[in-house]
């Protein structure tokens, strides 16, 4: 299997994907922001269709389009957990159309866009891997930095206000390397599903330990796992490596939500 | 650092449609335990905002002592069941900053140290959001105290808790202030636990206000605050 080339790209940028998404999805989780997730993958798929329309990789149109929108969503929700909901889904429905809108220009034939919609093994060469590595690796330079302060705010927002963690910087430089996560994830699991590695495997993995870091191990664990496994499938059946992916996560999921019942009804 | 904490003076504050607290004067000293009370709506978290900072005055002053350390125990939080920290994890994230992720031996015997000082070293790696309303208001104690503050304020953090609970947890705020001269701001309803632990009181009522020694608090104090 690992004689092809495209399997080796296929393996390092799911591996890439698998880590940055274990760390990132425990402050997904913890911010509660599954929805914003959801948003910008869909957004991505937009920025993609702009990038081809106007000539750029589909990864270049859909880091526009992320960061753009993850900065107008944090400007325009501010701390008001309530309004943020209905601004993203204005900020994400106007992208999207958009989007819609760009790939009917560009004329580009449809395989293109389910590519997009729904990832691609084939599609990613070695340059994509280049770039998505140089993503992952500022995403993590930029978590090491402000680790700290983010978990502060994102696992306790109300002690927070008075350590002086600058809530509301960090909440914006959160959104925009979510935003660069969500580009680099879609590469392989295709945007419709990015969604699934950035928060399930965290979600799954608060159920079994209980500090930051372990969530973090036990999370790059879960994505890695469906992210290898997945890839090996798609490679041997010929389905789509997106279906088994989602498939195992869900799994996983379901699995943690049964254990966690198990042992309510122990204690 | 001075023996004065905090000094207000002829302090005041409005919102555009009404005034919360006008003419504000008193003295927080060193060692103190201050007992806030006063009905809803009389500015007691008002006056806790304004300490803090995240509040400007709109008239007078309100002075920190240079280099004051608050603790703060805040009247909310939303923890539900699936929290997934450690209360042990939890406390240590008050120790924020541009650091390394993972917390230096220094750092792991100071969250040792104050979960001792409160109680909680047993159940420490259990998850918070299992844990009782006490065992959660003594975490936000033992988060609030990591940093070494000079001031601790609490704000009506025992209100949800049952009476042997807010006595437990009272008890440790006393000693704190006993054994170490940690000064407590402590913002309650509760006029029997006012009248137990503080050392003075500071009561805020539309318009006035009423401080001295926790054992000339008027007998009709507790009228005032139920009607």
């Amino acid at each position: 299997m690992f004689s092809f080339e495209f399997m080796q790209n296929a393996y390092l940028a799911g591996t890439l994907i698998a880590i940055v998404s274990g760390i990132m999805g425990v402050f997904v989780i913890a911010r509660n922001m599954p929805f914003m997730t959801h948003s910008l993958s869909e957004i991505g798929f937009a920025g993609a269709a702009f990038g081809i329309f106007v000539g750029w990789t589909p990864l270049n149109g859909m880091l526009t389009f992320t960061t753009i929108s993850s900065i107008l969503v944090g400007k325009l929700s501010g701390r008001v957990q309530s309004r943020r909901e209905a601004v993203i889904s204005a900020i994400s429905g106007f992208f999207i159309g958009l989007g819609i809108l760009f790939l009917s220009l560009s004329n580009k034939n449809s395989s293109y866009a389910t590519n997009i919609l729904f990832g691609s093994v084939i599609g990613i060469s070695r340059q994509d891997v280049l770039q998505m590595v140089i993503l992952s690796v500022i995403v993590l330079l930029i978590l090491l930095v402000i680790f700290r302060n983010l978990k502060d705010d994102s696992f306790d927002p109300v002690g927070a206000q008075t350590n002086h963690v600058h809530s509301a910087t960090i909440s914006i430089i959160f959104l925009i390397i979510l935003a660069f996560s969500v580009s680099v994830a879609a590469q392989i699991v295709g945007s419709l599903l990015i969604f699934v590695l950035l928060t399930l495997p965290a979600a799954s993995a608060k159920y079994f330990t209980h500090t930051v870091i372990k969530m973090m191990g036990l999370g790059i664990g879960f994505a890695l796992f469906g992210v290898w496994f997945g890839l090996y499938l798609g490679y041997v059946t010929n389905w789509p490596v997106t279906f088994f992916i989602a498939t195992i996560e869900a799994a996983i999921y379901a699995l943690s939500l049964g254990y966690n019942y198990l042992r309510s009804q122990t204690e | 650092m001075s023996d004065i904490l905090i000094s207000c003076e002829n302090l005041s504050l409005s919102f555009p449609n009404h005034q919360v607290l006008s003419d504000l004067s008193f003295q927080l000293h060193r060692g103190d335990f201050l007992g806030v009370i006063g009905e809803n709506g009389v500015g007691k978290t008002t006056l806790v905002r304004l300490i803090l900072k995240q509040l400007r005055p709109s008239g007078g002053h309100i002075r920190l002592a240079p280099g004051l350390k608050i603790g703060y125990v805040p009247q909310f939080r939303n923890i539900d069941v699936e929290y997934p920290l450690s209360i042990r994890d939890f406390i240590g994230l008050s120790f924020t900053g541009l650091k390394l992720p993972w917390l230096s031996g220094k750092e792991k015997n100071r969250v040792n140290e104050v979960m001792k000082s409160v109680g909680l070293t047993e159940i420490a790696d259990r998850p918070l959001g299992l844990a009782s309303g006490g065992e959660k208001q003594k975490a936000y104690l033992a988060q609030a105290l990591i940093n070494h503050p000079d001031l601790l304020i609490l704000d009506e953090s025992t209100a949800s808790l049952d009476p042997s609970t807010k006595k437990e947890l009272l008890d440790v705020v006393l000693r704190l202030n006993n054994q170490l001269g940690l000064t407590i701001l402590f913002v309650s309803h509760d006029m029997q636990l006012i009248r137990e632990y503080p050392k003075h009181y500071l009561w805020l009522q539309k318009d006035h206000y009423e401080t001295g020694k926790i054992q000339d608090l008027p007998e009709g104090a507790e009228e005032g605050l139920y009607v």
